[in-house]
C-alpha cells in the first residue's frame, strides 16, 4: 500500500508543488503591465500615480512584518519617515543625487529598524503593540522639537534633487516621478517576492502559523523576526525617501499616527501576507481619497472607521483573500 | 522653585489621578479577556459630551452630570459589546485593534458631526473654582476635588475586588481562566459586567477631565495613549498598577511639559518605551 | 549495556504550593524504549517539559550526551538532537506538511535564514522532507494544508516534525492522544519502526500499548518516581497496581 502511494505521489511531485507556489502567473505579469497605463490613459494623474506607487512600497514593508511574520505594528510611519527625512536632509546638505539618497535612507532606516528589533522580539500581545506605537510617537515628537534639523512643524524645505542617472530631469507633469517609483516600487517588490518565497520566507509563515512550535523545531525564531523587521524598516525608509525625492519637502505627517495607521488599513483591505494585496489596497485607498478629496478629511475617517469594522467582521482576509476563496469554491 | 516643585507634583499626581479614572476598567478588562480595545478612550469622550448636554440642556448640576456620564458610557458599552465587541474575542489581536480603532474614527466623526472641533466648556460650582490654601501652597480646589473622587473609587474598587462575589469572580478569571471556567464560572458573563463598569469609569472620567483638559472629538484618540500607557505600564488586570502606574505618568507628563516644555510629550513615550524594554509586563504586571 | 544519552539528576519543580517534580532522576539509554506512565495529574508533561526546556526546574540538573543542557534554550536543546512531540496539536495550520517538514529540515541545516535564495534551490532539504512524510505515511497529503487533515495524520505530522530536526532523543508526549483505538495501534507500528538509535520516550495510557512497544517502563505519582522497571516487574509490583492501575481502569 505504502509502494502504491510513493508512485502516485513521487519527491519530484513534491518540487515540481513548491516550484508551482512561486512562479509567475498570468495575472501578475499583466498587473505589471498595467501599471504602464497611466501614462497613457490618465497623464493629469501621474502625481497620483507615484503617491499610490510610493503608499503601495510601504505597504509592502508592512505586509513583511504583519502579514507574514505576524508582528502587529502601529508605528511604522516611523522608518517611513526617517527615510524620508534622512534622503531629505543629505539633499538639503548639498547631496542631491537620488539613488545614492534611497541607499543612505535605506541604510539609516534600516540600522534603527535593527536597533529597535531587540525591543520588538521581547514582548508580545499589547506590549508588542505599544512599545510599536510609542515608538512611532516618540519619533514624531522628537522631530518636532529637533527643528534646527527638521524644520519642525514647517516641515523640511529646501530639497533639490538631482536628475536621475543625471539624464532624467524630474519634470512638472510626474512623467520621471512616476517612472522612478514605479520603478523603484517594482524592484521591491521582486527583492520582496523572493524573501517571501525563500526558506526564510517559510520561517516566518511558520513564526506567524505557530510561534509555540518553531523553537521545538529548533528554530532560533526571534533572530528571523530582527532580519526581517530590519529589512521592513529599510523598505519603509525607501518608501519615504521616494516621497521625499519625489515632491522635495517633508511634513511632520510623514511620521504620524494617522500614516502608520492607514498603512495598516490600506493592506487589511487588500488582503494580508500575499504582497498584492498591499499594492490593491494602496490603489483603492488613494484612488478614493482623491476622489473624495472635497470632504472634510474628520469624515474621511468615518468612511474609514465603517470600513475597517466591515472587513474585520465580513472580510478578515482582504478583498484578494476573498476573491481566493471564490475561485477554489469554483474548482473543488 | 521648591514651591513650584510641590505644586507641579501636585498637579501632576491629581492628573495621574484623571488618567487612572479614564484607564482602570481597561486594565481590568483586558486582565479578563486579554481583548484589546482601543475604543476606551472613546467611551471617555462619549461621557464627556454626555456631561456637556445634561448640564446644558437638562439643566443638570456637575455633580448630577457625572453620574449621568458614567451611565451613558456604562449603557453604550453594553450595547456594543452585546452586538459587536463580543464576536471578537476569540478573533486575535490585529482584528480587535483594527476593529476598535474603526470604532474610534467613527466616534471622533460623529462626535465632530455633532459638536463641530470646538472645545468644549463647562460651568463647575464656584466652590469647585479658585485655589485654596494648603501649607502656604495654593492648590487648585478642582484639582483636590478630583484627587478626592479618585481615592474614594479607588477604595470602593478595592473593597469590591477583595469582598464582594463579583470581585472574586473576577480576581478568579483574571488569574486563571480556563480554572475559573472550569468550576462553572461564566467568564462571559462576568466580562460583560465588567466591561460596563469599566467602560463607565471612563465616562467619568471623560466628565472629570473637561474641566483640566477640556473636550473635543480628537479626545477618544488622544487619550486612549494616555490610558494605553498606563496600562502597559502599570501591568494588566492590577488596579494598584493602574493607580501607581496613572500617577507616575501623570506626575512625569505635568513635570515633562512644565520644566522642558519644547519636548513636549517627547518624555512619557520615552518612559513608555523603556519600561516595557525592563518589564514587558508592565511595573506590576505578573502574566 | 548502551551508553546512557539522556539523564536528570534530582529534577524539582513546584507551582505555587503544588508540587509538580520531585527529585526526578531518569538515565535513557541510547536505543531506549521507554514509557512514561502515571495517574491524570502526576506531572508527566511536566517532566517532558522540563526536560525540553519549556520550563526551567527549581533544582536538579539534565544532561544530554554527557553535557549539561539544564540552562539552555527550547532551540539549542534541539539542535543538539533532544527533540519532542505535543500531547495537543501544536502545528501549523495554514502552511501543507511538505513545506513544515522543510522548515524544519531547513531549521536543523541552518537555512531557513536564508532569505536571499529560493526555496526550490534547497533540494536535498525538500528531498528529505518528503523522505520523512513517506516514511510516516503521509506522502499522499504532503501538499494540502494541515488543518485540513483527518485528525490522526496530524498527530502523524507531529512526529514527523520533531524526526525533520534528528533527534537523537525523541520525547513522546501522548502521540496517540485522541486517536481511535485501531489507528493508534498502526500510530505505534509507526514509532517501532524508527530507526533503532533513536532513544524514544512516550506518554501512553492504554496498558496493551504500553506492554506492547516499551522495553522499560517509568512510573510517576504525585511528581515523582514510583518504580522505574522491565514492564512485567512494573505489572507485577503491587504498589503500581494500587495507585495506578486500579484509578486507570476508569478512564
Amino acid at each position: 500500500m505504502v509502494d502504491t502511494t510513493l508512485a502516485r505521489h513521487h519527491p519530484d511531485g513534491a518540487h515540481t508543488w513548491l516550484k508551482r507556489q512561486s512562479r509567475w502567473s498570468v495575472f501578475e505579469i499583466a498587473f505589471w503591465l498595467a501599471t504602464l497605463l497611466p501614462f497613457f490613459l490618465f497623464p493629469t494623474y501621474l502625481t497620483l500615480a507615484s503617491q499610490i506607487a510610493i503608499a503601495a512600497l510601504f505597504a509592502i514593508s508592512v505586509d513583511l512584518i504583519l502579514g507574514y511574520a505576524g508582528i502587529v505594528t502601529l508605528g511604522h510611519a516611523m522608518f517611513f519617515g526617517l527615510g524620508a527625512y534622512s534622503a531629505g536632509l543629505i539633499s538639503v546638505h548639498g547631496w542631491g543625487e537620488p539613488l545614492t539618497g534611497l541607499a543612505f535612507a535605506a541604510a539609516f532606516a534600516g540600522l534603527v529598524g535593527f536597533i529597535v528589533s531587540f525591543l520588538i522580539v521581547r514582548v508580545q500581545h499589547l506590549a508588542l503593540i505599544m512599545i510599536t506605537l510609542g515608538l512611532g510617537l516618540l519619533t514624531y515628537e522628537l522631530a518636532n522639537a529637533l527643528t534646527w534639523l527638521t524644520g519642525g512643524t514647517d516641515g523640511l524645505r529646501g530639497i533639490r534633487t538631482w536628475p536621475i542617472f543625471n539624464q532624467f530631469r524630474f519634470d512638472l507633469w510626474g512623467y520621471t516621478a512616476y517612472s522612478y517609483a514605479l520603478a523603484v516600487l517594482f524592484l521591491g517588490f521582486l527583492a520582496s517576492r523572493r524573501i517571501v518565497n525563500s526558506s526564510f520566507g517559510l520561517a516566518l509563515r511558520g513564526i506567524r502559523e505557530n510561534v509555540r512550535r518553531m523553537p521545538a523545531i529548533g528554530s532560533d525564531h526571534r533572530r528571523h523576526l530582527q532580519t526581517i523587521y530590519t529589512i521592513s524598516a529599510a523598505i519603509a525608509g525607501i518608501a519615504g525617501a521616494l516621497l521625499a525625492q519625489t515632491t522635495n519637502v517633508v511634513a511632520l505627517d510623514a511620521l504620524s499616527f494617522n500614516r502608520s495607521a492607514d498603512v495598516v488599513v490600506m493592506l487589511i483591505l487588500g488582503g494580508t501576507g500575499r504582497l498584492y494585496g498591499a499594492i490593491l489596497g494602496s490603489i483603492i485607498f488613494l484612488v478614493a481619497r482623491d476622489q473624495l478629496a472635497g470632504v472634510n478629511p474628520q469624515y474621511w475617517y468615518f468612511w474609514i472607521g465603517l470600513l475597517l469594522m466591515f472587513v474585520v467582521l465580513f472580510m478578515p482576509k482582504g478583498i484578494l483573500g476573498g476573491l481566493a476563496r471564490l475561485v477554489v469554491r469554483r474548482e473543488p | 522653585m521648591l514651591a513650584n516643585i510641590a505644586i507641579v507634583l501636585f498637579d501632576g499626581f491629581a492628573f495621574g489621578m484623571l488618567l487612572f479614572v479614564l484607564s482602570v476598567g481597561l486594565s481590568v478588562t483586558l486582565g479578563l479577556m486579554n481583548f484589546i480595545n482601543l475604543a476606551h478612550g472613546a467611551f471617555g469622550m462619549l461621557g464627556g459630551y454626555v456631561t456637556v448636554l445634561t448640564m446644558r440642556q437638562l439643566g443638570f448640576p456637575f455633580l448630577l452630570a457625572l453620574p449621568a456620564a458614567f451611565l451613558g458610557a456604562a449603557l453604550m458599552s453594553i450595547a456594543l459589546e452585546r452586538t459587536l465587541f463580543r464576536r471578537l474575542y476569540r478573533a486575535g489581536e490585529l482584528n480587535q485593534v483594527l476593529f476598535t480603532i474603526g470604532v474610534v474614527f467613527v466616534a471622533t466623526a460623529a462626535a465632530t458631526w455633532f459638536f463641530g472641533t470646538v472645545q468644549q466648556v463647562i460651568i463647575v460650582p464656584t466652590w469647585l473654582r479658585g485655589s485654596v490654601d494648603v501649607l502656604g501652597l495654593p492648590l487648585t480646589a478642582y484639582r483636590i476635588f478630583l484627587i478626592v473622587v479618585a481615592l474614594i473609587i479607588t477604595a470602593l474598587l478595592v473593597f469590591g475586588i477583595e469582598r464582594t462575589r463579583l470581585g472574586a469572580q473576577i480576581r478568579a478569571a483574571v488569574d486563571n481562566q480556563r480554572v475559573a471556567q472550569g468550576l462553572g464560572l461564566d467568564v462571559e458573563r462576568v466580562f460583560g459586567v465588567t466591561f460596563a463598569l469599566g467602560s463607565g469609569l471612563a465616562g467619568l472620567g471623560g466628565g472629570l477631565a473637561i474641566e483640566i483638559v477640556g473636550l473635543d472629538p480628537s479626545f477618544g484618540f488622544h487619550y486612549l495613549v494616555y490610558v494605553l500607557i498606563v496600562v502597559s505600564v502599570g501591568g494588566l488586570g492590577s488596579i494598584s498598577g493602574s493607580f501607581f502606574g496613572a500617577a507616575l505618568i501623570g506626575i512625569v507628563d505635568v513635570a515633562g511639559k512644565y520644566f522642558v516644555p519644547e519636548i513636549g510629550s517627547f518624555l512619557i513615550y520615552l518612559l513608555l518605551v523603556a519600561i516595557l524594554f525592563v518589564r514587558p509586563l508592565g511595573l506590576f504586571g505578573k502574566r | 549495556m548502551s551508553p546512557i544519552v539522556l539523564t536528570t539528576d534530582g529534577l524539582c519543580k513546584r507551582f505555587g504550593s503544588l508540587e509538580v517534580a520531585r527529585d526526578v532522576s531518569i538515565a535513557l539509554p541510547r536505543g531506549a524504549r521507554h514509557a512514561l506512565i502515571g495517574p491524570n495529574g502526576a506531572g508527566k508533561t511536566t517532566l517532558i517539559n522540563l526536560i525540553t526546556g519549556q520550563l526551567r526546574p527549581d533544582a536538579g540538573r539534565i544532561t544530554l550526551g554527557g553535557v549539561d543542557v539544564t540552562a539552555m534554550p527550547v532551540a539549542a536543546r534541539v539542535r543538539r538532537g533532544l527533540t519532542r512531540t505535543f500531547q495537543i496539536n501544536t502545528l501549523f495550520p495554514d502552511l501543507t506538511p511538505l513545506e513544515a517538514v522543510t522548515l524544519a529540515v531547513c531549521e536543523r541545516e541552518g537555512k531557513a535564514g536564508q532569505f536571499w535564495r529560493g526555496l526550490t534551490g534547497h533540494r536535498a532539504a525538500i528531498d528529505e522532507a518528503f523522505d520523512i512524510l513517506a516514511q510516516l505515511r503521509l506522502a499522499d497529503v504532503a501538499t494540502r494544508l494541515t488543518r485540513h487533515l483527518p485528525y490522526g495524520q496530524q498527530r502523524l505530522l507531529e512526529i514527523a516534525l520533531a524526526l525533520a530536526t534528528r533527534p537523537s532523543v525523541l520525547l513522546l508526549d501522548e502521540p496517540a492522544a485522541g486517536v481511535p483505538k485501531d489507528e493508534s495501534a498502526m500510530l505505534f507500528n509507526v514509532i517501532a519502526a524508527l530507526p533503532q538509535d533513536i532513544t524514544i520516550l512516550f506518554i501512553e495510557h492504554d496498558m496493551s500499548i504500553v506492554f506492547t512497544f516499551a522495553s522499560r517502563i517509568i512510573v510517576l505519582v504525585a511528581g515523582a518516581v514510583l518504580i522505574e522497571a522491565a514492564p512485567d516487574v512494573v505489572s507485577g509490583d503491587p504498589r503500581v497496581r494500587e495507585v495506578y492501575l486500579g484509578q486507570a481502569h476508569g478512564a
